[in-house]
């Protein structure tokens, strides 16, 4: 009964061949299973792009909004902030915003589409928590006398300014991430979806 | 012994068969219709979707039959914000039970729950929403031929008009309405489909995908059986 | 067959023989795949029926890891969302339109169900053919039954968890049979559901059950059911011991290794058996309201019954002995008589290698009187099956009490018909 012996070619030929197509259905059949645990229909609606109206966020405030569970924050900074950024960029990690941390349209010295608004995700490039502002200059800041505007994040220290770009030295590795955002007109802008020549 | 017994118990269930009959008109197989599914879908939305639900359908689902975001945003979506929302009910559920005496039921999956005996649940929604009749001693006005004091009025009475049940129970057309009756059989046709595809929207992938998957477990029975067949050579 | 028995395995060398050698010092792997696969001898002239032992292996599988999935997404509760719709339902709908590929999951899971009844029952039917419930494998029956019982449970509680109107009736229906019992029922059915009607405390223990303490039993089950058998070897359809005619080496002259010659032709088996799932699931997957009834895609609505309630078809035959009682004696009511009879319909299987006085196992060998009461047997099986379906009737009610006492007779009368019967000289070996 030992068969090992006279294994012949087209036996080992047909355990190979048996094997490949059980193989390949095999896999075929993970696919489904392994798909089934991406985002679903709800959670893809849930996280579809938002639309914000901007109109009434005075120079100087800030607003957030929720896309994907995640804050978002809407900046319109004032002339004086957007000259402040000018003097934090010897301080920052990143001031040319190398790193892949927003989308080329955003790839600017303000880190915007318009110079006045930024547009950044509140989520701390570290470990995820999320700063808080403090738009407070000098040394009532609380930070240091030359503070010129930014966050804090209150988890492990880390120092952004007024454009997301993360301080030299800090525990938090890159800039706040941009989101892809587009603006439907002057006041309407869109969160999550770019607008391709926008 | 055997053929004895056969006969002694089969012969009584030949003798009493099914209960009463439900007589269902054959629905039109529109599945593949897309242009049948987008007027049910608008019929659906302008005419059911007031009262009834269809809480597990997403707007964005009609991408499947053939409908983009753009089309569904400008022609559609009239109880949600979003394309990805679900086709929620127009009117509180509490208000309708107050006018109806019951919530109107969620018709996502209406099509599949319909089927019986007598037909797929299309051959019943098909028979039903065409033989709507005037019924004074209802407190709608009106009653159904294969359901039997229904809650809900005619939705659809200006389309198809109005209907009596004659004397000999057959239905007559006593004021025609805004369609002819085979423009009206038409258009519930393509609800209809709608509907039924709405309580499967994946049915037409599915049986595509089944094509594909028989024909790969045919071949892997064709290398399985040559294998079998080669080791059991050994056997006497 | 020990496992000690089997030397050790020695490295030829190479990296693998080198890893595995290092594994079998500590773990007794050559030995258990000679034990179980490679040097387990089962008879050569198995058939058709006995592919269905391997395949209800295969839909346990199935249904574990499809049911794995399904837990991912399913919410057990039978709360009202904002559309006014049970959580439990609406998370199904969920499953087959928003998650991907939710709506193949879900049909394999369903499927599954009703082709692990199939697979059990052709494989229970098997086992009546050749007399594998015989001495000496009267224990491996005994689990098998335990199996079968532990699937109904496992079927009951899963279905339930849709929350459609026909899980929630049926659950109703079934739960209410505790309530049959003198004295303690209505206190142990209000205990079982842990409310006093059908409720969120229901679904939420029937679904702890189905997904954990049912599995985990039947697992622990099948596998005191596969020991036992590879302890005292494979019937065959000749109902002739294999191991008493040996070779010199101490293999049956009728055995051949499991692996490869039945792992080989299983996966033959398989791949049919696949085919077959497919069609259902890709094709039919309501199966004509059989695998899916059309009434339980109809949300759960405690204050309507739906008019014509039927269990799924695999417990059919049972509940139509429950309703074929419908007289009153001595000082029981027919309510408990239903249930009484209903579950001795499913414990007299227990009784069956005792019941069996027949000379031969093997129905090639049985006589006229066995052949006939096994047809009866089973003719009535599937009468009771099928009435169970339909609602009842004055005439249907007769023809199930009738099939009722012939199942029954079937098992109590089997001492005597089988003593009397005249059976063919068995032979010494299988045939081909």
């Amino acid at each position: 009964m030992s068969c090992d012996e006279k294994v012949d070619c087209g036996r080992r030929r047909l355990v190979v061949a048996t094997a490949a197509a059980g193989g390949v259905a095999g896999v075929a059949v993970a696919v489904p299973f392994l798909a089934s645990l991406a985002p679903s229909e709800r959670a893809k609606s849930a996280g579809a792009p938002v639309e914000v109206d901007i109109s009434k966020l005075a120079p100087g405030q800030m607003m957030t909004v929720e896309w994907r569970g995640k804050p978002v924050w809407i900046i319109h900074r004032t002339k004086e902030m957007i000259d402040g950024l000018r003097k934090t960029d010897d301080k920052v990690a990143d001031p040319k915003s190398d790193r892949p941390m927003q989308p080329d349209y955003a790839k600017n010295e303000n880190r915007s589409i318009k110079p006045e608004i930024l547009v950044a995700i509140g989520i701390c490039t570290h470990l995820g928590c999320s700063p808080t502002d403090k738009f407070k200059t000098g040394a009532e800041s609380g930070i240091d006398a030359e503070w010129t505007g930014g966050f804090l994040c209150p988890c492990h220290g880390s120092t952004f300014d007024l454009a997301g770009r993360v301080y030299k030295s800090k525990p938090a590795p890159d800039n706040l991430e941009v989101p892809p955002h587009a603006y439907l007109s002057e006041s309407r802008l869109i969160i999550g979806e770019d607008k391709k020549g926008a | 012994m055997k053929k004895l017994l056969l006969t002694l118990l089969f012969a009584p269930l030949l003798a009493f068969a099914s209960g009463p009959e439900l007589h269902l008109d054959k629905a039109p197989d529109k599945s593949r219709d897309y242009a049948a599914l987008q007027n049910g879908a608008k019929l659906f939305i302008n005419y059911c979707l007031n009262c009834h639900g269809a809480s597990y359908m997403r707007y964005n689902r009609l991408n499947d039959i053939g409908l983009s975001d753009q089309q569904i945003k400008d022609n559609l979506l009239f109880t949600a914000e979003k394309v990805g929302e679900p086709m929620k009910i127009a009117m509180q559920r509490d208000d309708a039970k107050i006018w109806f005496g019951a919530a109107p039921p969620d018709l996502t999956v209406i099509a599949r729950a319909r089927a019986s005996e007598f037909g797929s649940g299309a051959d019943w929604l098909y028979t039903y929403l065409r033989t709507f009749y005037r019924d004074d001693a209802r407190p709608s006005g009106w009653n159904n031929v294969v359901f039997e004091n229904v809650g809900m009025p005619h939705i659809l009475w200006e389309l198809q008009g109005e209907q009596v049940m004659g004397p000999d129970h057959k239905l007559q057309l006593a004021k025609p309405g805004l369609m002819k009756p085979e423009e009206y059989d038409n258009a519930v046709a393509d609800l209809v489909a709608y509907l039924q595809y709405m309580g499967e929207p994946k049915a037409e992938f599915r049986k595509q995908l089944g094509v594909i998957v028989l024909i790969g477990l045919a071949l892997i029975f064709v290398f399985a059986y040559a294998l079998k067949r080669e080791y059991w050579k050994d056997i006497h | 067959m020990g496992a000690s028995n089997y030397e050790k395995f020695k490295s030829d060398g190479t990296l693998a023989g080198n890893v595995l050698e290092w594994v079998d010092a500590r773990f007794p792997l050559t030995a258990n795949w000679k034990a179980h696969l490679s040097e387990y001898y089962a008879p050569k002239n198995f058939n058709f029926w006995y592919f269905f032992g391997s395949l209800a292996l295969l839909v346990l599988v199935l249904q574990i890891v499809t049911g794995i999935f399904l837990v991912m997404h399913f919410k057990p509760d039978a709360s009202l969302n904002s559309a006014g719709v049970p959580v439990a339902f609406a998370s199904v709908e969920y499953i087959m339109r928003d998650v991907p590929w939710g709506w193949l999951i879900r049909y394999m899971h369903s499927t599954g169900a009703s082709a692990f009844f199939i697979v059990v029952y052709l494989h229970m039917f098997r086992g009546m053919l050749y007399g594998s419930y015989r001495k000496p494998r009267e224990l491996i029956w005994i689990f098998g039954v335990m199996i079968y019982l532990a699937l109904m449970a496992e079927a009951f509680m899963g279905y339930l968890l849709p929350w459609g109107q026909m899980s929630y009736w049926g659950a109703q229906v079934i739960l209410s049979l505790f309530s049959a019992i003198p004295l303690v029922g209505n206190d142990l059915a209000t205990w079982i559901r842990g409310d006093y009607v059908i409720g969120d405390a229901t679904l939420n223990r029937m679904f702890s059950f189905h997904v954990i303490a049912v599995p985990l039993v039947l697992l622990g089950l099948v596998a005191a059911h596969i020991l036992a058998l590879h302890e005292v070897g494979s019937n065959n359809p000749d109902g002739v011991e294999i191991k008493k005619k040996k070779d010199e080496r101490g293999i049956p002259l009728d055995g051949i290794p499991f692996h490869p010659y039945y792992t080989v032709k299983d996966i033959v088996g398989v791949v049919v058996f696949l085919m077959a799932f497919s069609i259902i699931v890709f094709f039919m997957p309501e199966f004509g309201g059989y695998f899916l009834e059309y009434n339980n895609f109809i949300p759960a609505d405690p204050l309507k019954t739906p008019p014509h309630i039927a269990p799924v078809w695999y417990f059919t035959p049972f509940y139509s002995i429950l309703r074929a009682n419908t007289v009153n004696f001595f000082w029981i009511d027919a309510k408990l008589w239903g249930v009484i009879f209903m579950g001795l319909g499913v414990m007299v299987f227990f009784l069956l290698p005792w019941l069996d006085r027949s000379p031969v196992k093997s129905i090639r060998y049985r006589g006229p009187l066995f052949k006939g009461a096994l047809v009866a047997f089973v003719i009535s099986f599937f009468i009771l099956g099928y009435l169970g379906i339909l609602p009842p009737t004055p005439g249907r009610t007769l023809v199930s009490q009738i099939c009722t006492i012939i199942y029954f007779a079937f098992f109590l009368l089997m001492p005597i018909y089988t003593a009397l019967d005249k059976c063919k000289p068995e032979p010494e070996r299988v045939t081909q």
